[in-house]
């Protein structure tokens, strides 16, 4: 059986993956619970085709991007000074994995605590997650590149001047690249802070979905088609300084100040202090009579159920990406249906997750089901998009079979390493966003985290945080051990670059 | 060289955002006040109601006022725990959390309505449930959504009323299935869609909505009616008097309390505001201990 695999495990991973879906599935929560999903989904469609574009608030657009150029610049200018020390200290790996692993979305909630709904917690929201993974993947793409210049410099050179001088020159191209791509995330991010209540598109769309006025949801979505689609065209090396003064320029003014220093005080010395240390009774007995409804009512529950989603949502997502991505491949689209899957997977990939789990739930009721399909529609679209840019590089034999006797026995077997490293890097990401669904209602960690927020718990809200940090940590390692066995960690699996082979981190 | 040129523009871009992101904000003559409300209906008619106020108070009050819409009922809590509102129409509940977050805060005024306030149990015309003076125990079973997680009269009283006719169960036992709709018009659509069979809703949301025929009489109708209790109400922050001056909480509830016109009102679902202080609110604080909400 094994002579049909490459390298030995890869069927083996699979089928355990699937298995662990399968046996997912009768315990995981799959009710439609509305009545008429097709009608709203019509209604929805209707107002793609017919989309108000006068309704569409034009400082919305601007802040969008706003809060998206200045948190991406924020993040990847500190992640590029984390990224120096990031391979020689443990504690800077440390702190930016703490920093990636919780969700924007919690941090702008943490943030809004003290700066409130202002334009400091918007790009700070951005910045921070953003700032660990910058910090990661330059790191790894300093470590990938090539260091003859380094090697030729005098002895005695500074560690600040041999990085400008010997390793820049190098690696910026492909730092440029990669904070692009960041940049696209950026603006998803931004979007979605709309949905809590930051003044970006989000803002208006959610209003516009929950009251059923898609005709401006439409539009607002296809203007923020077109901002993603034509990125490569404003982002520019001479428009960076422009946008990011442009951007400072434009951030929303603040309705109101919070006091921030109160509230930073108030915020670390009382909300966030475990219940029973605020009322002066520090005993490991309390702190554990606090802990373990916590433990075992939120964090248990809820991370089997993240976890349950999580896999589930891998496995589709694999089953997407599979039939998806010949939709891109020369070999199989042809020159004609190649653009068009193109585009549809790029709508795919620019839309939300968060956005398109919110339209699901919106239209199928509060179950997993909504949630798996956003997960596994998102997901499916970027890594089926990157197998098509694989398969279109593949060094093919004049003789090569077609159809499907092609996509059987030689593009995907030859493409199936590729396949599975994309999904294990993506598992950690898929996991963060299961966890930030169970604000929209799915019971993840993030409906505990969700509860804990509206009970002005800040106590456990940080708990339960912290534990979605872990879990998302320890699948990120347990991934990583996967890849090393499967002999898969070398693989390309970021998507920034311009070609598949230089590809960065989804998210 | 070019990636240094990019690299070197990026950080004067970036050392520019850093320091508009720095400046402090730039005290004004007189600062706004700021006011927010809870999220609990059709945001549209929240724009218009709240659009309203502020205009009125800005001209009693002599003062600039602005309206800061927010998403959710913690939320807006957060805005007056942290100082960005320093007034807000909040729901009983969350009045509560707001005012035990922020000593030395104020109930300076409820709607005439709100003193003895009720929440409407709701139901899909498919479950055969109709009217009736005691609490349906048939909704047993069911499924159930409430309205927003901090909602008064779409979860703490639904919730502790359920408590009470059901002993010993929680809603999650009581129901096939809890949700949480996030607010009141919101139930409303889902228990009319079907989506939930059994909901508890704001009697005054339901009244508003009715009157804009937004419910379908024939798909859902009220089965039963809570005992009344207080809701929502007009709280400001203590510091208000430091920044504009001895005596301004009262001419605030002076202003609030002597609102007459009707198009400010019906929005409000009101008839008018009355005077009301912290203590009306007591009960709650014992309902929402009793169910767990509030420590």
């Amino acid at each position: 059986m094994r002579l049909t695999m490459p390298v030995p495990g890869y069927r083996g991973i699979s089928g355990w993956f699937a298995l662990a879906a399968l046996a997912c599935l009768p315990v995981a929560d799959l009710h439609v619970t509305t009545l008429h999903p097709l009608a709203d989904l019509m209604r929805l469609l209707g107002g793609l085709v017919r989309p108000d574009f006068p309704a569409v608030e034009g400082w919305s657009v601007v802040y969008t991007v706003a809060f998206a150029v200045l948190g991406v610049s924020v993040g990847a200018g500190t992640g590029l000074a984390l990224a120096i020390p990031f391979a020689r200290s443990r504690t800077v790996r440390l702190a930016c994995a703490a920093l990636r692993s919780v969700h924007e979305l919690f941090w702008a909630l943490l943030l809004m605590q003290v700066f409130g709904l202002s334009a400091t917690t918007g790009v700070l929201a951005i910045a921070l997650p953003y700032a660990g993974i910058c910090a990661k993947v330059y790191s790894e793409i300093i470590e990938e590149a090539d260091l003859s210049a380094l090697r030729v410099l005098p002895p005695g050179t500074g560690a600040v001047s041999a990085f400008a001088f010997a390793r820049l020159p190098d690696l910026a191209g492909r730092f440029a690249d990669y904070t692009l791509y960041r940049l696209e995330c950026g603006m998803r991010s931004s979007l979605v802070l709309g949905f809590i209540g930051l003044p970006t598109m989000g803002f208006t769309l959610e209003s516009a979905f929950r009251q059923g006025r898609y005709a401006e949801a439409g539009a607002l979505l296809l203007v923020f088609y077109a901002l993603i689609g034509t990125r490569r065209l404003w982002v520019r090396g001479w428009s960076v300084p422009l946008l990011v003064v442009g951007a400072a320029i434009a951030l929303p003014p603040s309705v109101g100040h919070a006091d921030v220093g109160p509230s930073l005080v108030r915020f670390f010395t009382h909300d966030i202090v475990p219940a029973p240390l605020r009322a002066g009774d520090g005993t490991p007995a309390s702190l554990w009579a606090w802990f373990r409804p916590i433990l075992t009512e939120q964090i248990l529950p809820g991370t089997a159920q993240t976890l349950i989603l999580a896999q589930i949502a891998l496995v589709v997502t694999a089953l997407g990406a599979l039939v998806l991505f010949p939709l891109t491949a020369r070999r199989f689209a042809g020159p004609v249906g190649r653009p068009f899957g193109r585009v549809l997977l790029v709508v795919v990939r620019s839309t939300p997750e968060y956005m398109l789990a919110y339209l699901c739930l919106q239209l199928l009721g509060p179950s997993m089901l909504p949630a798996i399909i956003a997960l596994s529609l998102h997901n499916a679209g970027i890594i089926g998009y990157l197998m098509g840019r694989h398969a279109d590089a593949i060094p093919y034999r004049a003789d090569a079979p077609t159809g499907l006797d092609l996509y059987a026995y030689e593009t995907l077997p030859r493409l199936y390493g590729q396949f599975l490293a994309f999904l294990l890097y993506r598992w950690e990401l898929i996991l963060r966003e299961s966890a930030i669904f169970g604000i929209l209602g799915v019971t993840t960690l993030g409906f505990y985290v969700d509860a804990a927020i509206s009970e002005l718990r800040l106590d456990v809200a940080v708990v339960l945080i912290a534990a979605t940090a872990l879990v998302t940590v320890a699948v990120d390692a347990f991934s990583r051990t996967l890849r090393r066995t499967l002999r898969i960690n070398d693989l390309p699996t970021r998507l920034s670059g311009p070609q598949a082979a230089a590809c960065g981190e989804g998210g | 060289m070019i990636g240094i040129g990019r690299i070197a523009r990026l950080a004067c871009g970036l050392l520019a955002a850093g320091l508009s992101l720095a400046a402090p904000a730039q005290a004004q003559e007189k600062p706004a006040l700021v006011f927010t409300g809870i999220p609990d209906q059709d945001e549209s008619r929240l724009v218009e109601r709240f659009g309203k106020v502020a205009q009125y108070l800005e001209g009693k009050l002599g003062v600039p006022v602005r309206y800061v819409p927010v998403k959710s009922y913690p939320a807006a809590v957060t805005a007056f725990t942290n100082g960005q509102v320093q007034l807000a129409w909040f729901g009983g509940f969350t009045g509560v959390q707001a005012r035990k977050a922020v000593p030395g805060s104020q109930a300076i005024a409820q709607g005439a309505e709100d003193a003895a306030f009720r929440f409407y149990l709701i139901a899909n015309a498919a479950t055969g449930l109709t009217r009736s003076t005691e609490l349906p125990k048939a909704i047993a079973g069911k499924t159930f959504t409430f309205g927003a997680r901090a909602s008064t009269s779409g979860r703490l009283m639904p919730e502790y009323t359920l408590r009470q006719n059901f002993p010993g169960q929680s809603p999650d036992q009581i129901f096939s299935r809890v949700g949480f709709s996030g607010d009141h018009s919101r139930t409303i659509q889902l228990v009319q869609s079907g989506a939930f069979e059994v909901g508890a809703v704001d009697y005054s949301v339901w009244d508003l909505d009715s009157k804009a025929g937004k419910i379908d009489p024939k798909a859902v109708s009220v089965i039963w009616e809570s005992a009344p209790f207080p809701d929502y109400q007009w709280t400001v922050r203590g510091d208000v008097e430091k920044t504009y001056g001895a005596g301004f909480t009262d001419k605030l509830r002076a202003a609030l309390v002597g609102i007459t016109d009707p198009t400010i009102l019906e929005p409000f679902g009101r008839s008018k505001f009355i005077p009301v202080s912290n203590a009306a609110y007591e009960p709650l604080i014992e309902v929402g201990k009793a169910t767990g909400l509030l420590d």
